[in-house]
């Protein structure tokens, strides 16, 4: 418990384009920005005028009802939909015309609210796929068995391992990922998504299905993983002990668009966030 | 050894083949008094070790990449027709002699022009998803079945005349339009056909135990997630697909340089689907399943001869049957159930 | 000019015939989203049926086109409850795979009960043919029937699904199979509906193709099937006017292919428009677009 930093450690700094970082990421550039995101589906929108700076390190977390559109904003950054309007910045860098592929490299990894694990691979190849594009040798050095593959997957299969342990998953490397218990597979979705190298790391529902006792374990191990690894963490979360007790900055949607954005306890405190999820308090 | 899992299996998958083909070569040349190979089984061994690649390229693209492709023999006639116009030509232009050479020249050959297919056909296929996909490939085999019925080719000294819809070629034709090749030199051997299976299983096992075999079965098990973590669906997709029809290519030049005449019909819509039939019967995936399950199915004919009016039939009814017994929740089921017994009966067997 | 007339009046013929049976995996593609390949071979019974009828029982064309029908409906059935409806939550792999064994089975029982050899289908249209342009341009009755049959069937499918309660049940569980159930739609009765209705379709089709083209053996139906399934990818597979669109499209590009393209390229010219439409609008000229859930 001791070790969890609460929010409360962190100061909150207000930037320019109204959003608020940690004092401590006030000098680095934001690994995210987005401006003015917007999609609409046959004349829906289910995401309007999105904004959003997220910190070098910072843990931000998106809330909102069910259906506010929160999934939809992940894959709008992850490029699995091309936003209408607006534009998406990683690490200063414009994604416009992006694929996922590309929006992976750039420094974007997600996990996914319906768990989607390579299910007929093992833990640890599952590892592999996210070190994917870390590792270097081609088709033909892989079946030709040469130099290059032996180092390489040695290699890989070290930092797998190492990066397994962050979970004490390590024993499971040779399990089918298919064959684990639900929390085994969200822990895995995180670690395969780490082993991609990003500088953002997106969790969709991270806590979904898990007892407090593992809920307070991820949270503890979600700041562990930005402290070692130094990237944001954006989440988004129903279970708001997770929520309230790590992330830094919150950012509440509700219809598509944001409704309030702060630290926890401004959230806790806003009105108009109380309604989103209350309804309207009839008049005393 | 943290591979050796799999490291055993593919040992087992080499050894299988390598016990089998000495048997075989102890059979066809007596060495073993009484322990020989009757004549029409000793025909069969070539289109064998053709099925047998067949088999386990097309398990590539359906097991491992997870894409259903209903064209493969179209691969297998491209190989066919280049293998046989590269070999002739090589006796004509170079009065190359040597049958081995030759051999794996025309099977180079036909690896790659079916590696070519390969990538024309994919690059538009591979877009497409599921049962599209499949319809596709079986068009695009249809499609080059109609082209190889209007194709000619002949020799006029060591130069080669092609014709579209044109008999009238200068020399010799050696390949005739829906006539097909004929007077084919007959240079594939058994032998051969078995360094073709041992190459296939070394290209095929060792690219899935790979970075790339990684990727492309990351793609069949989850392709949002796969391209999520970076992974270029259409290259890899692409890779599983060329890959497989460069074996169908190779494995067609073995095929074609076996029989004296060879028409395009022989690559019909119907080969492509017994290929799939020892895929489907071996198990979507299994490598090994597929060797035996192509062994086996090429022998059966033989063997009942009786009943080759009902083996189609028999094929038909097995590959529903199969189909249901491993997907139908409700016989699933009933598969778990007895399965468990089996092993701990197995277990109690070894204890005592 | 009249040459060219005449290729188009036979494309539209072999066109109305694809439409027909492109009906049948359209509904069943929409309904059950499977691609069954069976459904070749059931109009290859279609036609053994109706030809045994007429030849060997002694029944009149239109009874042994009745026959036919009951038959193909039955046997559609039949298909769906054994083969298919096991594999509903199955993978598409599998099901396809399966029905590409039921596309054998059919074939090859077939080959067992009737033999190998093509047999002469005597058609079984009494309409005298149609003679124009002073005997220059002639439709035969078959094609004015078959044209005439498309057009009723089209009609009546049409009112169908829109107008009455099966029609609507129908379209419900091909939107979405789980809500239907829970609105008490009977899922499984509304596929094995569709199977019938498509089968009996089949069957119509079969007769129609065998009274033009009257070579009739166990593969009879499998060429046709796999057109008449690009006619339906080509229209947009799942709306009955895209069959209608697909299948006309494709019977005036294979003829007028045929006629001045060339004879032996023919199929593959058919199966390159396939390629270039799906490339182009991956749904068919007048499929939905759908949205993958991430």
């Amino acid at each position: 418990m001791t070790q969890i930093k609460r929010k409360s450690d962190t100061k909150m700094v207000p930037v320019p384009s109204m959003a608020i970082v940690p004092e401590r990421d006030i000098d680095k550039a934001p690994v995210l920005e987005a401006r003015h995101l917007g999609i609409e589906f046959g004349g829906l929108k289910a995401v309007d005028d999105f904004n959003i700076i997220i910190g070098k390190t910072e843990i931000a977390g998106l809330i909102g009802p069910n259906g506010a559109g929160k999934t939809t904003v992940f894959n709008l950054l992850t490029k699995v939909y091309q936003p209408t309007t607006g534009t998406v910045l990683i690490n200063g860098k414009d994604t416009h015309g992006m694929n996922t592929v590309q929006a992976n490299k750039a420094g974007i990894a997600r996990t996914f609210q319906n768990i989607r694990l390579f299910n007929n691979m093992t833990v640890e190849e599952n590892v592999r796929i996210g070190l994917h594009n870390q590792v270097k040798y081609g088709m033909f050095s892989g079946i030709f068995r040469a130099p290059a593959y032996w180092k390489q997957e040695k290699k890989q299969h070290e930092q797998a391992l190492d990066l397994l342990s962050i979970f004490d998953m390590q024993d499971m490397a040779d399990v089918k990922a298919g064959s684990l218990p639900y929390g085994a597979q969200r822990r895995l979705e995180i670690v395969r998504a780490l082993a991609t190298n990003p500088s953002l790391l997106l969790l969709d529902e991270p806590a979904a299905g898990m007892n407090p006792h593992e809920t307070e374990e991820l949270m503890e191990n979600i700041i562990k993983i930005r402290d070692k690894f130094q990237i944001a963490v954006l989440l988004i979360e129903h279970d708001m002990n997770l929520v309230m007790g790590i992330c830094e900055g919150i950012c509440v949607l509700n219809y598509g668009r944001i409704i309030a954005k702060g630290t926890a306890e401004e959230i806790q405190q806003n009105p108009v966030v109380i309604e989103a999820y209350l309804g309207k308090q009839k008049e005393a | 050894m943290k591979m050796s899992k799999k490291f055993r299996s593919n040992l087992l998958t080499y050894g299988l083949v390598i016990v089998a083909f000495i048997l075989c070569q102890l059979a066809v040349e007596k060495v073993i008094p009484g322990f020989k190979m009757s004549r029409s089984l000793k025909g069969q061994l070539v289109p064998i070790c053709v099925y047998i690649v067949m088999a386990v390229s097309l398990n590539l693209t359906v097991g491992i990449s997870g894409e259903l492709s209903l064209g493969h023999a179209g691969f297998m006639s491209v190989g066919a027709f280049s293998g046989i116009v590269m070999s002739a030509w090589l006796v004509n232009a170079f009065q190359l002699e040597n049958e081995t050479i030759r051999l794996i020249l025309a099977m180079v050959t036909g690896g790659v022009f079916a590696g070519v297919a390969g990538v024309l056909i994919g690059i538009p296929v591979l877009r497409l998803r599921g049962d599209y996909l499949a319809i596709v490939t079986l068009a695009f085999g249809e499609i080059i079945r109609n082209v190889m019925n209007c194709l000619y080719f002949s020799l006029d000294g060591p130069t080669l005349h092609v014709g579209f819809n044109n008999p009238n070629l200068p020399g010799k034709l050696v390949v005739n339009g829906p006539t097909g090749a004929t007077g084919v030199d007959t240079i594939s051997t058994f032998v051969m056909g078995f360094v073709l299976i041992l190459f296939t299983l070394f290209v095929v096992l060792n690219l899935i135990n790979s970075r790339s075999g990684r990727a492309i079965m990351a793609i069949r098990d989850n392709r949002i997630a796969a391209e999520s973590m970076g992974i270029n669906v259409t290259k890899y997709k692409m890779m599983a697909f060329v890959t497989s029809a460069v074996l169908a290519g190779m494995a067609g030049a073995l095929y074609g340089l076996n029989y004296s005449t060879v028409t395009a019909t022989k690559f019909r819509f119907d080969t492509s689907i017994l290929v799939l039939v020892f895929v489907v019967l071996g198990g979507i995936g299994n490598i090994r399943g597929s060797i035996i399950a192509a062994t086996v199915l090429t022998i059966l004919p033989e063997v009942l001869r009786a009943f080759s009016d009902y083996r189609m039939l028999v094929y038909a009814i097995v590959l529903i049957v199969v189909m249901l017994a491993t997907n139908s929740p409700l016989l699933t089921g009933l598969v778990e159930r007895i399965r468990p017994k089996k092993k701990t009966a197995a277990k109690e067997g070894e204890a005592q | 000019m009249i040459s060219f007339l005449s290729h188009l009046v036979n494309g539209i013929s072999l066109g109305s015939v694809y439409a027909i049976i492109a009906l049948g995996y359209s509904m069943v593609y929409g309904i059950a989203k499977m691609l069954n390949f069976a459904h070749g071979d059931v109009i290859m019974v279609g036609a053994y049926i109706s030809f045994c009828a007429t030849q060997y029982w002694g029944m009149s064309p239109l009874m042994s086109v009745l026959v036919a029908m009951l038959v193909c409906t039955v046997l559609g059935v039949i298909i769906e409850r054994l083969a298919y409806k096991p594999l509903r939550q199955a993978s598409s792999l599998a099901v396809l795979i399966t029905a590409i064994g039921m596309s054998y089975f059919l074939q090859n029982s077939a080959q067992l009960i009737w033999g190998a050899n093509t047999k002469s289908f005597p058609s079984v249209v009494e309409i005298p043919t149609l003679s124009l342009f002073e005997g220059q341009l002639l439709i035969s009755g078959e094609t004015i029937l078959t044209v005439l049959a498309n057009i009723v069937i089209m009609i009546a499918l049409t009112l169908f699904t829109g107008k009455t309660k099966m029609g609507r049940a129908m379209r419900a569980v091909s939107e979405d199979k789980g809500a239907a159930e829970l609105m008490g739609i009977n899922v499984n009765g509304t596929i094995s509906l569709t199977f019938a209705i498509g089968s009996a379709l089949a069957a119509v089709a079969g007769v129609l193709l065998c009274s033009a083209y009257p070579a009739l053996m166990p593969t009879t139906g499998s060429m046709p099937g796999i057109k008449a399934f690009t006619a339906a990818v080509f229209g947009g597979i799942g709306s009955i006017p895209g069959a209608l669109i697909g299948g006309l499209l494709l019977g005036i590009i294979e003829i007028l292919g045929k006629a001045y393209v060339s004879t032996e390229l023919g199929d593959a010219f058919v199966f390159a428009v396939l390629i270039v439409v799906l490339l182009v609008k991956p749904t068919g000229l007048l499929g939905k677009k759908v949205h993958e859930k991430v």
